[in-house]
């Protein structure tokens, strides 16, 4: 039975190896604040941070990230830029229906932390993956340049 | 108008202590009939009640509770799927009952039509823009006759005046005396007044709370993964479906592989209906596994041959018939044959799919005598209604368990998926969460209606417009969710800114003719305003350009006479700095377009400046937006409608088109369904116009006004006239 690290925890998943790793942590670890919106790494609902990096949950097997450190939205806040871009996110009230918030505050998290001062063209790179169909955008553009501020 | 207030015994009890007010949301009064028109939508509500055999009364539709701590409960009528009535809505109650915003706690009613009905869409309906516009009277009320009752229970206990006391932040002062009290002190002796009526509301110059820009209440639990959608639900013992549905409107499921499916690890059950399959797992990655190895094939039916083109060719057919007549000033057809100039056209739209982020997707647990039902829906009666009728329960043994919505736009207005969900329910073992993948949320949502029509005007010969006619030819939405609705042939959201156009000119004949395909239509955000306002105000675009005329001037001549709209045209055109030409770009040719409207109850004019590439890349630079939505409860949250509405507008009317070929959805995903992304999107620059005035929606508006800013705007730059929609479907090279 494959054992993920999800937010520090060890977790035995009892799931088929190819399983994207989205299912694991919706369904059988029951951390549902990372979302599914497109199953082909097409809307960065399902981003999570591997090893620091972001991924495309709905599209990563679970035996590629077995002893990996998976980080998902409901720790964030123990990272310290996360809790920034938390705090930023509130503080501009970025969010609408809020469905993709989870995918679009770790990949803001993770930009931040590669490049703490992002120009507009590395916000464009790092988040143009991540759909919103409330249209939060300026309002997230604003959001990663509040938490910039603050490092 | 006035609110009626229970507060009896029974339902003190029922509240286990504390102060438990019903109070009922009101009918539409007069003055409020006048200025806003009954919305379309209100024919929801009508099919919600006609479902579940409901009828209206005066029982208490929406409470408020107050607990022995004070804490303040609104069980709210209204969803919440981002356009933040969980946060304006509050806002009216807790400024008359003069509590701090942080102290009301929202409860999801529970579906019944009977209580949480809407006053303006007669059944438990969010739509059409009307939260605020209904609620705003009556919530406010609710909470002025709480406070008067909290303060007189205090008052009784002081032995003073209760004119001597007053209430704030939760707390009731005696001034004289300096005495305190909360509200949770005094909610038992509350409990045992009565309701006095029409208490005095506040005076604008008076308001803590509405008007200024208080964060959302949301906002928390939507930034730390905390906030529960639909989707989010987890049952003991629960099985994850995924589900495929016949690929062609009528088609039959022919075939599948249960063995195979039920050999993938993981895999519970194989379910089969006549036109769709679900297979349920452990989780949904086994789910989609396994309906991957059931490989079901189809018996395509009668729609077979279905495409585009002979759906278009259709309703082509239809438009050149006379249609039912919406509006009918003077005598348009004879004034334009007579007129010195003609200009004719004929506009397209596309279907449309939604594409909410969180696709469709409900859970149900279907026992002996009891189906329960955890979803999120704009239409939790209607919801209940459809389990009830497919299980064969009584209401009030179908419970609907309601959330956060991620995205509703009109597509969950709809409760096909949750009628699917439990037909399936009827054959599986325990609790089941039945989701649609992106591709069949895409292939299998109801349509925005596909448009056709037919325009013309008269010019004198100064060029303006004596006679001005409009043929509508679409399917009727209304005629499939609520038959009643529809008189004389008119389908009121049909002809929705075309009935209305708000241009002075003597003769006006606005026609609708419906033709109806095997294709599934509904409503979609903007509803009928959407379609009609590109119509219009592209076709007052192509007169202006006609004349010779600059398209501001020649809108603010024909609306002369009415000072709202002339208000936003004037401050959209100054915000623009519409008397400079655009920012040039370098190899790009630019322009800048504008659009009025009335819908909604708002009024609003967009500037959209844009650049288009020598290849025909239209990229949108920056939109201004000037709205007056009467009073604003909460600022920030009009920024963020009209930020999200243009958005929204701007991906469809660029992009998005759902196709027909061999009775088949040619769109999959968001790779061929596009969306807006963050490096395409536009500065937005929002100005509202102060007022006191009733208020009017904002959830819509920024939407429907934003296609002809855009399209005008791309005329003004390459002198190419778009009559069909979307952007891309025309080629723009230099």
């Amino acid at each position: 039975m494959p054992a993920l690290t999800v937010n520090g925890k060890s977790h035995s998943v009892d799931v088929a190896p190819d399983t994207p790793l989205l299912w694991a942590l919706r369904d059988v670890i029951g951390l549902t604040g990372t979302k599914f919106g497109c199953g082909i790494a097409a809307c960065g609902a399902c981003t999570v941070h591997v090893d620091g990096q972001p991924m495309r949950s709905c599209v990563t097997p679970v035996q590629a990230v077995i002893g990996k450190q998976i980080v998902t939205i409901e720790a964030i806040e123990q990272d310290p830029v996360g809790r920034r871009v938390q705090a930023a996110w509130r503080e501009l009230d970025v969010v609408q229906c809020g469905y993709c918030q989870s995918g679009q505050i770790m990949a803001a998290t993770a930009l931040l932390a590669a490049t703490p001062r992002p120009s507009d063209a590395d916000i464009d790179a790092a988040m143009a993956g991540n759909l919103c169909r409330c249209g939060t955008y300026g309002r997230i553009r604003s959001a990663i340049k509040r938490a910039a501020e603050r490092t | 108008m006035s609110t009626q207030l229970q507060a009896s015994r029974r339902t003190f009890l029922q509240a286990g202590g504390g102060l438990l007010l019903g109070f009922t949301l009101p009918g539409f009064g007069a003055e409020e009939q006048k200025r806003n028109e009954k919305p379309p939508e209100a024919a929801v509500g009508q099919a919600t009640r006609n479902m579940t055999q409901e009828s209206s009364g005066l029982e208490p539709n929406a409470f408020i509770r107050i607990d022995r701590a004070g804490a303040v409960t609104l069980i709210i009528h209204k969803v919440e799927m981002g356009q933040g009535t969980f946060t304006s809505l509050p806002m009216l109650l807790a400024e008359e009952l003069e509590v701090d915003l942080a102290q009301v706690k929202l409860e999801q009613a529970p579906a019944d039509n009977e209580r949480y009905g809407d006053p303006l869409l007669g059944g438990q309906v969010t739509g059409g823009s009307t939260s605020i516009r209904a609620s705003w009277k009556p919530l406010r009320q609710a909470g002025a006759t709480a406070r008067t009752m909290l303060v007189a229970a205090a008052a009784q206990q002081w032995q003073v005046e209760p004119s001597t006391c007053t209430a704030r932040n939760g707390v009731i002062t005696h001034q004289a005396s300096g005495r305190t009290l909360n509200y949770g002190d005094v909610v038992d002796a509350a409990a045992k007044m009565r309701a006095p009526k029409d208490v005095p509301l506040k005076q604008p110059k008076d308001f803590k709370l509405i008007g200024k820009p208080l964060k959302r209440l949301d906002s928390p639990d939507k930034v730390n993964g905390q906030a529960v959608f639909g989707i989010d639900v987890r049952l003991p013992n629960m099985s994850v479906a995924s589900v495929a549905i016949t690929p062609v409107p009528g088609g039959k499921l022919q075939s599948a592989d249960d063995k195979k499916a039920l050999a993938v690890k993981g895999v519970r059950q194989v379910i089969k209906l006549d036109h769709a399959i679900a297979v349920l797992a452990d989780h949904m990655g086994a789910a989609k596994q396994g309906l991957a190895a059931a490989a079901p094939t189809w018996n395509d039916g009668p729609n077979a041959t279905l495409t585009t083109q002979t759906l278009v060719a259709g309703l082509r057919t239809a438009s050149e018939k006379q249609g039912a007549v919406a509006r009918n000033d003077g005598k348009a057809q004879e004034a334009i044959a007579r007129a010195p100039r003609k200009v004719e056209a004929v506009y397209e739209m596309p279907y449309l799919a939604h594409a909410t982020m969180e696709p469709m997707n409900c859970t149900v647990d279907l026992r002996s005598g009891l189906c329960e039902l955890w979803v999120g829906t704009q239409v939790p009666a209607l919801a209940q209604g459809i389990a009830a009728k497919l299980t064969g329960l009584p209401l009030d043994k179908v419970r609907v368990h309601n959330h956060y919505l991620g995205g509703g736009f009109g597509r969950r207005l709809e409760v096909d998926f949750i009628g699917l969900a439990v037909e399936f329910a009827k054959q599986a073992r325990g609790p089941v969460k039945f989701i649609y993948s992106r591709e069949e949320d895409i292939q299998h949502d109801m349509y925005r209606p596909y448009y056709l029509d037919r325009i013309s005007a008269g010019l004198d010969d100064k060029s303006i417009p004596v006679a001005w006619f409009h043929r509508i030819t679409g399917s009727s939405i209304m005629a499939r969710f609520a038959p009643a609705a529809v008189q004389d042939g008119i389908d009121s959201d049909a002809v929705e800114g075309a009935k209305d156009q708000p241009y002075e000119i003597p003769n006006v004949r606005v026609e609708y003719v419906r033709h109806e395909s095997p294709v599934a239509t509904a409503f979609w955000r903007g509803v009928g305003a959407t379609h009609n306002i590109w119509v219009v105000e592209s076709f007052i675009d192509e007169l202006a350009a006609t004349a010779k005329q600059d398209p501001l001037v020649y809108r603010q001549q024909l609306l002369k006479n009415n000072p709202r709209m002339l208000a936003v045209l004037n401050l959209a055109a100054e915000k623009a700095g519409w008397s400079q030409p655009p920012r040039s770009v370098e190899g790009k040719r630019v322009g800048r377009g504008i659009s009025v409207q009335f819908a909604f109850g708002s009024y609003m004019s967009q500037v959209a400046d844009v650049s288009v590439s020598p290849e025909g890349e239209v990229q949108v630079h920056r939109v201004v937006c000037a709205v007056d939505c009467g009073q604003v409860i909460n600022p920030d949250t009009v920024v963020a409608q009209m930020e999200s509405g243009v958005n929204f507008g701007l991906s469809a009317a660029l992009w998005n088109e759902i196709t027909f070929e061999k009775g088949r959805v040619q769109q999959n995903n968001f790779t061929d369904y596009r969306v807006m992304r963050i490096n395409e999107a536009p500065t937005i620059e929002v100005h509202i116009v102060k007022s006191n005035d009733a208020p009017g929606g904002v959830g819509e508006p920024g939407t429907s006004a934003i296609a002809p800013a855009l399209t005008n705007a791309i005329f003004a730059a390459t002198g190419k006239r778009l009559r069909k929609l979307p952007v891309a479907a025309t080629s723009l090279k230099a």
